[in-house]
């Protein structure tokens, strides 16, 4: 599905073969990708692979019912048995009262999320790329591992009320990490145009972590000062957005169940959802069609807007926000274009103001303990350090945290300019570095 | 499909590489759920592509495509190609792979029912009855069932001249009460959390757990949670229910035992382990009851991990991996097993499809049953006991890991007195192991599945099994999740 062109044709031979079974209505996504990713690892190039991809996902509605079928295989055979498939599925499905006609046609936000450059980087290209940053660090007598991964992906939904939504967006993604005897430090970043990506910046940031944690200090559970950089920040509070969805309140799973409208973080905390930040990446559309709106999820602390599909926004009396996932689904809607208000903090000056507390790069293995409290539990990983009388002096084993989001959002003492970040516990997201007072350290491990 | 790898595999052969597989895989997978007495997500997928891996000038170049014309399958074979040619640019040493015999087998999983051939408005039926019976308590505000099927046929052939063609079918199947009230969410799952029990086996699992028959309970169980004590925090003998203990082995052995996590392959992502070679045959990694394999053979059991070869053509074994407490093997492929003095692979390379390169996955990994009966493993005077798992995290080289839990008792002289929500439990994972104290028999072994294990970049998604039967562990630190 290289064009809009391409996905029309397919999808007229889906309606076709639908009114052949006497089916109306019927909606089709359409997506296709071109993925290479080249890893390295012990300063050599490890697996180096790529990828290309098809998809075509039909759902028809008939009489109430829904469901979907799909195949990544696009000859006219293939294309029919999908349909037939969806069909036979759909009827012997459970009628939903409350399943909505499908979208109507939309206007959407033009975004410029393709680059050639970047979609065509060759093998070689990448492997010099990666060979230049480890080089970097084996300079610093360090190892290094990570990835460097370029491609381009497509994604058409069409359907049979005149929705035609389309979108392409390249990707490129590096991160690496140094690893020296008793340390190591990580760095990431990714954008849709490669070339504002600096792998060589990257490394030298690693191997900058990874000499100044050498000797880790082991330091006592408790509660400390930290700073958070962004890839830690948005792994940490990208665990909450999934909440601010007019479904999971519904059911009853939210932790703002009763809380929206309400004051429940500092009043240095905003956050918006916004598909057309510059920084940001995705389609303007959701996964019927419905154009992405622009949410103030969190003003000054308050809980503000949350995301509606189609059928919770019918339920409420409210409208789409255009943050639905395709039908049918259980769980409605998400943001999913996070942007958090920043402040004129830069870390350095985070670290010089701060009289004793933790530097932290980067969180691992996060998981929800807790569902209304928001508590969640990790690790630190890759470079965490001391900071006492506004210095970095030293590394210190990494901790295990058990921490409330709305606790720790109640806590941020300073904020720092955002930027794009990249983790890899959570979606990528436009995020600040945070100083969080009382962050609860609840263990320590032995490196 | 032996003919369309055959013909890829010829592609590469043909330039001079030092060895090339071919995987032709075509997927049918079906997903049906329900959620507070509607259908939720009804689906069907089908999936048919190629993976090309050559080693060529040392390096390794992989490359896969679902475009299966010829013009598609010789860009795959010419892109592979180039991809390895272009890893000379940080290269340090050629690869090597340990020998391996040439096989031609075909193999079926074993299934009583075919999944697919069960109507979807069958499934929903059920899960409808599921959810009717959560829902009969008034209290529950969302009840969640749902029911996955697989079957995922492959052609594997490579240059030694390997042809194996196998079929694996998977079925999984579970459900979920929820309970909000107050400033509480509670939940409770059926028979394990995140989507229930996964088996390689046909419909038959569905029909085996009897979903609708446990529904009361855990609905019961989900309320009651509520009104029920805080889990204290302290140090406590606890007993952990087989599916938990599956988790655990998960966590703090299948992922450290994996060769190329501590060969640093894994470094920038799925972390290293504590496992570093000199431990080998030195660490008491449990007390002298623990036993642990890693056992791909059906023999087993119907296990996620359960298959007759491996991504890379070496058939399924079992091996030991603590032997009475002692450390005593790590899961390898061709490429690494020389490392740890291996003549060959013991067979641990899987790949979660046709676009995807082969790596190191646990298969099953299991605790082997132990000889007290479960009356002995509740034999404390004073402990806990925690059952189906809530969250789980453990650090990146695998030694600190803190689980929690959707329910747990207090047991005093090995009986229940009280049950405690929100319960978790932490530790070092060597210290742990080292303090089990009692493991149950065979009657109380279940293989669980573990459908959705993360590794790799681009990252893969495994099926993996663990075996394990209900055991106690002496002191451990219970209660450090809602601490502080």
């Amino acid at each position: 599905m290289r064009d809009k062109a391409a996905a029309e044709r397919v999808f007229e031979q889906v309606q076709a073969a639908a009114r052949a079974l006497g089916v109306s209505e019927v909606e089709a996504m359409m997506a296709s990708g071109n993925q290479a990713l080249t890893r390295f690892a012990g300063n050599a190039i490890s697996q180096n692979v790529a990828e290309q991809s098809t998809l075509l996902s039909v759902r028809p509605a008939i009489d109430g019912r829904t469901a979907r079928a799909s195949t990544n295989r696009l000859d006219a055979d293939s294309i029919r048995d999908v349909v037939e498939q969806a069909v036979a599925l759909t009827r012997l499905s459970e009628p939903d009262p409350e399943l909505l006609p499908l979208a109507s046609p939309a206007e959407y936000a033009a975004v410029r999320r393709h680059f050639e450059a970047t979609a065509r980087t060759t093998p070689e290209e990448r492997a010099l790329a990666v060979s230049e940053a480890i080089r970097v660090v084996e300079d610093a007598g360090q190892t290094a591992a990570g990835i460097y991964s370029t491609g381009d992906s497509t994604f058409a939904l069409l359907n049979s009320r005149g929705v035609r939504a389309w979108y392409e967006e390249s990707l490129a993604r590096f991160s690496i990490t140094a690893m020296a005897g008793d340390s190591s430090g990580w760095a990431k970043a990714s954008a849709c145009y490669h070339g504002d990506l600096d792998p060589p910046s990257l490394a030298h940031s690693a191997a900058r972590k990874a000499t100044q944690s050498t000797a880790p200090r082991e330091l006592p559970a408790g509660r400390y000062t930290v700073i958070l950089e962004p890839a830690a920040v948005l792994d940490l509070v990208g665990q909450m957005f999934g909440d601010f969805s007019a479904t999971a309140i519904r059911d009853g799973r939210s932790f703002l169940n009763d809380r929206t409208g309400r004051k429940i973080f500092g009043d240095n905390i905003t956050i918006w959802d916004d598909a057309v930040h510059p920084l940001q990446a995705g389609a303007p559309f959701d996964g019927e069609g419905v154009p992405r709106q622009g949410l103030t999820l969190v003003e000054k602390g308050v809980v503000r807007d949350i995301a509606y599909c189609r059928q919770a926004a019918a339920q409420a009396g409210a409208a789409a926000t255009g943050h639905g996932f395709p039908l049918p689904n259980e769980y409605g809607e998400a943001p999913a274009n996070i942007v958090i208000a920043g402040g004129d903090v830069p870390v350095a000056k985070m670290i010089a103001g701060t009289e004793r507390g933790i530097l932290v790069t980067r969180l691992w293995y996060i998981r929800e303990v807790d569902p209304y409290e928001k508590i969640f539990t990790g690790m630190t990983r890759d470079g965490t350090f001391l900071v006492e009388g506004g210095r970095v002096i030293a590394g210190v084993r990494n901790f295990r945290f058990n921490q409330s989001l709305i606790e720790m959002l109640s806590s941020v003492e300073a904020l720092s300019p955002p930027e794009r970040a990249s983790g890899e516990e959570s979606f990528d997201m436009v995020a600040p570095a945070m100083k969080v007072s009382n962050f609860n350290f609840t263990e320590v491990t032995r490196f | 499909m032996k003919e369309l790898a055959l013909r890829a595999l010829d592609l590469v052969a043909r330039r001079g590489v030092t060895y090339a597989d071919v995987r032709v895989i075509e997927t049918r997978e079906r997903d049906v759920s329900t959620k507070n007495g509607k259908a939720g997500h009804v689906s069907s997928s089908e999936s048919m592509g190629l993976g090309i891996r050559v080693l060529a000038h040392g390096c390794w170049g992989f490359a896969a495509t679902d475009d299966l014309t010829g013009a598609g399958v010789e860009a795959a074979a010419a892109l592979a190609l180039e991809i390895a040619r272009s890893g000379t640019a940080a290269k340090k040493r050629d690869i090597e792979l340990a020998p391996e015999e040439r096989y031609e087998a075909t193999w079926v999983s074993p299934i009583r029912i075919d999944p697919f051939s069960i109507p979807v408005d069958r499934n929903l039926a059920v899960l409808l009855a599921v959810d009717a019976e959560l829902r009969r308590n008034p209290r529950i505000n969302m009840a969640e069932a749902s029911m996955h099927f697989e079957r995922k046929r492959q052609l594997f052939a490579s240059t030694p001249g390997s042809v194996i063609d196998q079929t694996r079918y998977l079925s999984g199947a579970g459900f979920s009460a929820l309970c909000y009230q107050g400033d509480e969410i509670q939940k409770r799952s059926y028979p394990n959390s995140f989507g229930g029990q996964y088996q390689l086996k046909g419909y038959e699992l569905v029909e085996e757990l009897d979903l609708p028959a446990h529904a009361p309970r855990i609905a019961e169980e989900t309320v009651a949670l509520h009104s029920a004590d805080q889990c204290p925090e302290g140090r406590f003998d606890l007993i952990l229910d087989s599916s938990q203990l599956g988790l655990q082995i998960h966590e703090s052995i299948g992922h450290p035992i994996e060769l190329d996590r501590v060969l640093g392959s894994e470094a920038n992502y799925a972390g290293m382990s504590f496992l570093t070679l000199d431990q080998l045959h030195h660490l008491r990694y449990g007390s002298e009851i623990v036993n642990v394999v890693c056992d791909a053979r059906p023999e087993h059991g119907p296990g996620l991990g359960t298959f007759a070869f491996d991504d890379e053509g070496v058939p399924a074994q079992r091996n030991d991996i603590i032997r009475a407490g002692q450390f005593v093997g790590y899961m390898t492929s061709r490429e690494t097993a020389p490392a740890v003095g291996a003549a060959r692979s013991n067979g641990c390379m899987r790949a979660d499809g046709w676009s995807r390169l082969p790596l190191i996955r646990m298969t099953n990994v299991s605790l082997l049953p132990g000889r007290q009966t479960l009356d002995e493993v509740f034999d404390v005077e004073h402990g806990i006991y925690m059952e189906t798992n809530k969250s789980w995290s453990i650090d990146d080289k695998r030694y600190n890991f803190q689980f929690g839990c959707e329910i747990a008792w207090e047991i005093r002289r090995g009986k229940r007195v009280r049950m405690l929500k929100n319960p978790s439990y932490s530790g070092i994972s060597t210290e742990f192991w080292n303090s089990c104290a009692a493991i149950s028999g065979p009657e109380h072994w279940t293989l669980w599945g573990v459908p959705n294990c993360g590794k790799g970049q681009p990252e893969q998604v495994m099926g993996t099994g663990h075996g394990a039967s209900p055991s106690r562990f002496r002191d451990i630190r219970v209660g450090t999740a809602y601490a502080g």
